[in-house]
């Protein structure tokens, strides 16, 4: 495939490269999500003993850093590009610096560098050790080594990737705001930038995240997710239990843009998020102990 | 003689842990040797983005056999002193073990042979434990493997006398363990394929050939020379930063220095945000023009021989720059609409703890201690001083410092030179932060330190009215860094500071004092000098404080301090040896002795001297003469001189003569520790 000429052959080229590398393609979470880490296809498949390579576009839904459309970088909605190997293979950094090569990135011409960079999810009682990649000075993916989610240590350590897609393709494209970028390719039929499709969205979304959220009804969400996630993890339903921790995470995102909650209650909050993120992660871990014959086998390395 | 060669090869180190990881690679790999036996001449560590790797020289490559003798327990001693002794010997039975009589009994010896042998041999196990116990700050596993190391380690070149030593690193899990062998990497992009080496002469070189610097000091120079080039053929001088320097020979095996040129719409924003730009975020280097000023010019360091000669490169840093300026630009531009005062009520929303509020209670507290604290800062307009500290905080809620924290304070002033608030105020709203450490600047200007002071204080008193004091290595408010700021705030402007006006909590106080004999001890003023004065207790006011401690080191330093230490040192010590002997006689032997029991000229000298003392002492010390003090005392030391010589204090058969001059050494004593507690000085 030739290099991406705009913001969805991007798309298309990282799904075909991470295919090519034995991932399985899948699509993006239905629910919202504040990263593609939230993902079950991440967050539950990183632990256990079954080895799990996968590749997925991921809208990401930041209420706080809603601008109105009016910020040429910041959005409330943007697309994360994820792709997690697990166990990591040796070669997984070279194997990341051929996607680079894929999108159009030469290293014979750029200076990529791995800089020190830890990640950390509160919420998900989750962490790793990796990298920014910089390609000239802006970073174009982070790349972590779980080492930790839901306060279990990892049995196989997942590496995983992730491309900021809007960040990437301004500097792949050269545009100073995202709303420029080609969506499709310029010489189509119906040339559209990422403005025509998403600018009032992300109007209509910071309006609905900081305004007229109704915050009555979202502390009642968050509590039933909460309560209804218990319910079910009772009932030994992991994965339909964890949608209900996604659920209360999301809502936590939408009151704390709307805010309504203060900074002590913040860490209440975060930590009740964590609780049920560890208790889904727990009971996910236990339906993988519990299934014989699909152990690690494929996972040496 | 022989040489071993490591280099671990991993994915990228960061930068922060790789010089300190050779140096332990070192040190660990010597000591490893010295436990095996082994000596060697020269031992260097080199480090970099990829790799550790360590030469040793001169290991001799065979070991001579040794023998060890251990003595046992005593010939017929119980059977488990016996066992004991087989079981730390290594032997099967008695039988291998010898009697000896060693004089106080007879005792059983082993004799331990050690065989030597090949070097080579026990190298393996030395590199194991060496790569085992190597602390990396943050460590991690990879793959399916239990093994810890900084990131994924990939090769390791093991090579004694030019071959290869067997043994491998296991990883645990399904992984397959990493041989020891003789091959590395180059270049992540300037190299391909597997480079063999049979020596550190031959791995120096090849690692050159494959764009690879092994010397961490030697990207130093070259990234330095490079960028000192570059600047100077753009006629601007390169802005020194050994920080930023050690960081990016962290971050590239093949250091190439580029040129960029800021873009000159930014020119206008403060050089305190482009600069925070292109080093924090970028690290790129700053230059600046012949006259101090900021150039539009910096250089960057690649790791990259681009086919271009950079181009991209360069034009890729100069994008990100623009487009983190931009923001920045924005930021300045929206900010500046806006008043600090008109940002107050935005304090109102910020938590600056639970327990104590938010920013804008904070910033009424500072307020209130800026005001008390002007009245001791010489020269302090008290308006601008509360004008300063009620906005000083104000910044904290623009959009500049949203998106760069580190530069709070300096965009305050920023904005409020923009309005055209006094000069003094803007300075101390941009200084009230300092120091903030030992080499920090600090505030000079009156208004700038009464609110730098109130600052500190704040925050020390605060934290210490709801119990959150530092704790040996626990100070998560950097309460002591506080604590040296109010003391060099206090100290290089010689402010008449009395600090219990500012508090009441006396543990405070002592804590005040500790983080200051901790500074004047770094300055190299004697701990006991230190104690002695500090051992008097109940000064608030850190100048006169000092002023004592300088006085009494340099009176030590001459020979009257010196005689005149050593005649209160036999005071003291018959004065003490007596009280010993008699619980009650130290309330006898307060105040004045009896002149008319004086009777020897001896003992009339000392204390017609010690009563001239008493009269130069007393307004020396009001005037806060300490060294005039600290004279007068040198009029004592002949009279007690001749006063030991002559006279006697234990009189048998007068005890009113002995309590009489008991009282006389006593009074010695209470003089001086007047001035400072001279029993702690050491001799």
């Amino acid at each position: 495939m030739s290099k991406p000429q705009c913001f969805q052959e991007l798309i298309l080229t990282l799904q075909t490269y991470w295919a090519k590398q034995g991932c399985v393609i899948l699509q993006p979470y239905d629910m919202e999500m504040g990263a593609g880490t939230f993902h079950t296809a991440t967050t539950l498949r990183a632990l256990g003993p079954r080895p799990w390579y996968a590749a997925y576009v991921q809208p990401s839904r930041r209420p706080k850093d809603g601008r109105y459309g009016e910020n040429p970088m910041r959005m409330q909605h943007y697309y994360q590009f994820q792709a997690i190997l697990k166990p990591s293979p040796p070669d997984i950094l070279e194997r990341y610096l051929g996607s680079l090569d894929a999108i159009g990135i030469d290293t014979t011409m750029h200076d990529i560098r791995f800089v020190e960079d830890d990640w950390e999810s509160p919420t998900l009682g989750a962490w790793g050790l990796g990298w920014e990649v910089w390609c000239d000075g802006s970073e174009v993916s982070q790349f972590t080594y779980f080492q930790q989610v839901g306060g279990i240590e990892v049995e196989l350590v997942s590496g995983e990737i992730t491309y900021g897609l809007e960040r990437l393709a301004m500097y792949l494209f050269d545009k100073k705001s995202i709303y420029d970028l080609p969506f499709n390719r310029t010489d189509s039929e119906v040339p559209l930038s990422y403005g025509d499709v998403f600018l009032q969205n992300e109007r209509e979304q910071s309006a609905y995240n900081f305004e007229y959220a109704d915050t009555d009804m979202l502390f009642r969400h968050f509590v039933d997710a909460e309560k209804e996630c218990g319910r079910l993890l009772e009932r030994r339903l992991p994965l339909p239990a964890y949608e209900q921790c996604i659920k209360a995470s999301h809502t936590f995102n939408l009151l704390d843009a709307r805010g309504v909650i203060s900074v002590t209650e913040r860490q209440s909050y975060i930590l009740r998020v964590r609780t049920l993120a560890k208790a889904c992660c727990e009971a996910w871990l236990a339906t993988q102990v519990a299934q014989p014959g699909l152990s690690a086998a494929a996972g040496a390395a | 003689m022989a040489e071993l060669l490591l280099e671990l090869l991993s994915e990228e180190i960061p930068a922060r842990m790789q010089s300190r990881a050779a140096e332990d690679l070192k040190r660990l790999t010597g000591e490893a040797l010295k436990a095996a036996g082994l000596a060697f001449d020269e031992a260097r560590a080199f480090s970099g983005p990829r790799r550790l790797a360590l030469v040793v020289d001169g290991i001799p490559t065979a070991r001579p056999d040794v023998s060890e003798e251990r003595r046992g327990p005593r010939v017929g001693a119980p059977e488990q002193a016996v066992q004991g002794f087989l079981k730390a010997a290594g032997l099967a039975s008695l039988d291998q073990a010898e009697k000896r009589d060693t004089g106080k009994g007879e005792f059983w010896f082993a004799v331990i042979r050690k065989q030597g042998g090949p070097t080579a041999d026990v190298l393996p196990d030395v590199v194991d434990s060496v790569m085992k116990t190597l602390p990396w700050p943050k460590s991690m596993k990879w793959g399916s493997g239990t093994r810890l190391w900084v990131r994924p380690l990939q090769s390791v070149i093991a090579l004694f006398d030019g071959k290869v030593l067997p043994g491998e690193v296991m990883l645990a899990g399904s992984m397959t363990p990493i041989r020891f062998g003789d091959t590395t990497r180059g270049h992540r992009f300037l190299s391909k394929g597997e480079i063999k080496v049979t020596g550190f002469a031959d791995y120096h070189a090849k690692l050159e050939a494959a764009h690879v610097v092994l010397d961490a000091a030697e990207r130093k120079k070259i990234i330095l020379a490079g960028a000192r080039k570059l600047a100077q053929e753009a006629q601007v001088v390169l802005r020194d930063d050994e920080g930023l320097l050690d960081e990016v020979a962290g971050l590239v095996e093949w250091p190439v220095p580029l040129l960029g040129t800021i873009d000159a719409q930014f020119m206008d924003v403060p050089p305190e945000v482009l600069i925070t730009s292109m080093k924090a975020h970028l690290r790129q280097f700053v230059t600046l023009r012949g006259d101090g000023a900021l150039a539009s010019r910096f250089v960057v360091v690649a790791n990259n021989l681009a086919r271009d000669g950079g181009r991209t490169i360069v034009d890729g840093n100069e994008r990100v720059l623009r487009s983190r300026l931009s923001d920045a630009k924005f930021f300045w531009d929206q900010d500046r609409k806006t008043t600090l005062v008109e940002r107050l009520p935005g304090l109102q929303g910020i938590v600056f703890h639970a327990k104590l509020g938010t920013q804008a209670e904070r910033v009424q507290r500072i307020a209130a201690l800026a005001a008390a604290v002007a009245d001791c800062v010489p020269g302090a307009d008290k308006a601008q001083v509360m004008m300063a500290a009620e906005l000083c905080k104000a910044d904290l809620v623009s959009g500049m410092v949203g998106e760069f924290p580190e530069l709070q304070g300096v965009m305050g002033r920023y904005y409020a030179l923009h309005e055209k608030l006094p000069a003094a105020v803007a300075d101390a709203i941009g200084d009230h932060y300092a120091p903030a450490g030992p080499n920090d600047r600090c505030p000079s200007a009156p208004v700038s330190m009464a609110v730098a002071l109130a600052d500190k204080l704040d925050a020390l008193t605060s934290f210490w009215s709801i119990g959150e004091k530092p704790t040996g290595s626990r100070d998560p408010y950097a309460l002591r860094r506080a604590a040296l700021g109010v003391i060099r705030i206090v100290l290089e402007n010689k402010l008449r500071l009395p600090l219990r006006r500012f508090f009441k909590q006396a543990d405070l106080l002592d804590f005040l004092a500790e983080r200051l004999k901790v500074q004047v001890r770094e300055k190299g003023v004697r701990h006991d000098v230190i104690d002695a004065v500090f051992a008097l207790g109940n000064e608030d006011d850190l100048v006169r404080l000092l002023a004592r401690v300088e006085a009494l080191q340099s009176f030590l330093g001459t020979e009257a301090g010196r005689n005149l230490l050593t005649a209160y040192g036999r005071a003291a010590n018959i004065v003490r040896a007596e009280e010993k002997k008699d619980k009650a006689l130290a309330a006898k032997i307060a105040g004045v002795p009896d002149v008319a029991r004086l009777e020897l000229a001896e003992e009339k000298a000392v204390a017609s001297a010690l009563a001239e003392v008493e009269r130069s002492v007393k307004p020396a010390l009001e005037k806060e003469d300490f060294s005039a003090a600290m004279q007068a005392f040198a009029g004592l030391r002949a009279p007690i001189d001749a006063f030991f010589d002559k006279v006697t204090v234990n009189v048998q058969d007068r005890p009113d003569l002995r309590l009489n001059r008991l009282k006389l050494l006593n009074q010695i004593r209470a003089t001086m520790d007047a001035v400072a507690d001279f029993s702690k000085i050491e001799g």
